[in-house]
């Protein structure tokens, strides 16, 4: 039995208070000066869901994967193109249809960003270390540039959505709408990885992170694991990066830049390495940083900069393992 | 054929340049394991210090030695009080503190200098081109930088080979518990190598100004394609880095220049500059994805 089980009440009490938080956000957003909370809690929900995917490989399995944007721009521009191919009417390689329908858009984002990161997992786990990392970052870089010179796609400016994809019986041009359907998919999203976390193959993936000589001792297929690892991530990061394009209605490049990358892996330093919720801890804490440093200066990388050293010198296991230090001094 | 030829030579004049970049941070990482991505923003600090000193001052000679200063008490700086606590951590912790300091040092320039680019004329020394051979007019400027770049790398090599320092540097690279072990001052030597990095990412940072904007973001332009030269060169090895900064410098340069003009026979005119810009950018990813899947650890490397 895995040691969380054990916890797991004591732990419920907590998740649901933040749930029920959640729910009524949008109700208490509607007070005067807090009107921008709902999108902005929005925002926190789609990234939380890319670091909590870049999580499951950089976090439970050791793996430093420095492209993980390619996934979210993929996810991103799935939505986007499958949209220009609707409103022009012909169809993408001249046999898809283009969509607008977000229960047709994002499985196919999970799909197609779940296929890029079979291929760009199976050569990159060949290598490992800084060879790693840097390879994970050359294939975004290449996607990243191939977005840029798609002239077809809107190239360097990016892709307009001119509407958010539609939900039968919802209407998702409605922010609180989108807020309650990236909620209820972030739900479902952390429910699911938490499955996969304490499954027997999420213990494999922990066993391989801290020593991948003893699990292949054992028998195990280490590479396997650490592919299936990576394509469930890079699958979590294209539903991020579709829902990202609905909210914003807009993919461009950017979705892709190494910066997104940087960003991606910051959240998840930030929140707690190899933690489930700690992720969505650390894509708040961010987006709150970003919007309140900016509020005050444009300069707010500046302030970023100083948080994120600090964070990363002088705190282990980021702001969760931080509040529970603190926590336990008190 | 000249054109060709003037090609090439912006080729080797670019890899000379990555060569700069690289060969310091191949030692950082052969020697320290350290990522550090913060190694473009020496770059970028020595681009901005040598161009502002060399505008104010009207003198180019100032400016190479006020980029020197620069670059280097930056380097041992963040060596000392941010790369010294990361020998020993993973991967990850060094990518994002340094990545952390790639923000800090942009928005620094950005608070002292503004966003506008900074523009520094070629010396007057420096000015104008010269006949290399018989109808091929090429600028004084960019031969002088190959020309520099060579000598250094010819430095290096002495440095690295001849020297009792290179020794140390050599043996740390092979196995720095042993060099340790030895009572060699393992910590004077990081921070010289860092240092010594730190001067060359300022030296190519100030040769650049005049041929490139010297702008906030420069650096990470150069650092992401240093990066590859880096691995494809193999990991720690400066042989590895010369060479592989000088191939791709001329794959770069040459799929920029011919690309779109090859797809222009296929594709209309601006949808083929579009998409060879693209490809071209990413020739040299290319090249490293695929040396990485014949040869892991980089070419020069022996596969263990």
């Amino acid at each position: 039995m895995p040691p969380q089980t054990e916890h797991s009440s004591r732990r419920l009490l907590p998740a649901l208070a933040v749930l029920a938080l959640l729910t009524a956000l949008p109700s208490l957003a509607q007070a005067p000066g807090y009107t921008a909370m709902t999108t902005l809690a929005t925002r926190v929900l789609i990234y939380g869901i890319a670091a909590a995917s870049l999580n499951l490989v950089l976090g439970y399995g050791g793996m430093v994967s420095f492209g993980h944007a390619a996934f979210f721009g993929i996810g991103g521009y799935t939505v986007g193109i499958l949209y220009q191919h609707y409103t022009l009417g012909e169809p993408l390689f001249g046999f898809i249809p283009g969509t607008n329908q977000l229960l047709i858009t994002l499985p196919a984002a999970i799909v197609v960003s779940g296929l890029f990161a079979a291929a760009i997992g199976a050569l990159s786990l060949r290598t490992g270390g800084v060879q790693f990392i840097m390879i994970t970052l050359a294939f975004a870089q290449m996607l990243f540039f191939l977005f840029v010179s798609l002239k077809t796609y809107g190239g360097d400016d990016g892709l307009i959505i001119r509407r958010a994809n539609e939900l039968p019986g919802l209407n998702m041009r409605d922010k609180q709408t989108v807020y309650y359907v990236c909620l209820a998919i972030a739900v479902l999203f952390a429910l699911v990885l938490s499955r996969i976390i304490r499954s027997r193959f999420g213990n494999v993936l922990s066993g391989i992170r801290q020593s991948e000589k003893r699990m292949a001792a054992i028998g195990l297929p280490v590479n396997s694991y650490k592919l299936v690892a990576f394509i469930i991530s890079g699958m979590g990061c294209g539903l991020a990066g579709a829902l990202m394009a609905n909210f914003l209605r807009f993919a461009s490049p950017d979705m892709l830049h190494w910066t997104k990358s940087g960003e991606l892996m910051v959240m998840v330093i930030l929140g707690g390495v190899g933690t489930l919720f700690g992720p969505f801890l650390g894509a708040a804490v961010f987006i709150v940083l970003e919007s309140l440093l900016s509020s005050w200066t444009e300069n707010w990388q500046l302030g970023l900069g100083v948080i994120l050293l600090f964070v990363v010198l002088y705190t282990q296991g980021g702001v969760q393992a931080l509040l529970g230090r603190l926590r336990r001094r008190a | 054929m000249t054109l060709f030829l003037e090609q090439m030579l912006n080729g080797v004049q670019f890899g000379v340049m990555l060569f700069l970049l690289a060969a310091g941070l191949t030692l950082v990482f052969g020697i320290m394991g350290v990522i550090n991505l913060a190694h473009g923003s020496l770059y970028m600090i020595g681009a901005y210090a040598g161009t502002w000193i060399a505008g104010e001052t009207g003198s180019f000679l100032l400016g190479i030695l006020g980029a020197f200063a620069a670059a280097a008490l930056a380097g041992v700086a963040i060596e000392y009080l941010v790369v010294r606590r990361l020998y020993g951590r993973d991967h990850l912790d060094q990518v994002l503190a340094t990545f952390g300091l790639i923000l800090i040092f942009n928005q620094t320039i950005t608070l002292i200098f503004g966003r506008q680019p900074l523009f520094v004329s070629v010396p007057a020394i420096l000015d104008g081109s010269i006949e290399i051979v018989p109808g091929l007019e090429y600028p004084l400027y960019r031969l002088t930088i190959i020309v520099v770049g060579l000598l250094v790398a010819a430095g290096l090599y002495l440095l690295i080979n001849k020297t009792r320092i290179g020794m140390l540097v050599r043996a740390g690279s092979t196995n720095r518990d042993m060099v340790r072990a030895l009572g060699v001052d393992i910590r004077l030597l990081y921070t010289l190598v860092f240092g010594l990095g730190a001067l060359l990412a300022g030296l190519a940072g100030f040769m650049a100004g005049p041929i490139m904007a010297v702008q906030v973001g420069m650096g990470e332009q150069i650092l992401i394609t240093t990066f590859v030269v880096v691995v494809v060169g193999g990991v720690g090895s400066i042989r590895g880095a010369f060479f592989a900064s000088l191939f791709l410098g001329v794959v770069d340069t040459g799929l920029r220049a011919y690309l779109p003009g090859l797809l222009r026979h296929v594709l209309a005119g601006s949808e083929a500059d579009a998409l060879g810009a693209g490809i071209s950018s990413m020739g040299i990813y290319l090249i490293m994805a695929i040396v990485l899947l014949i040869r892991p650890k980089g070419l020069f490397m022996p596969n263990s």
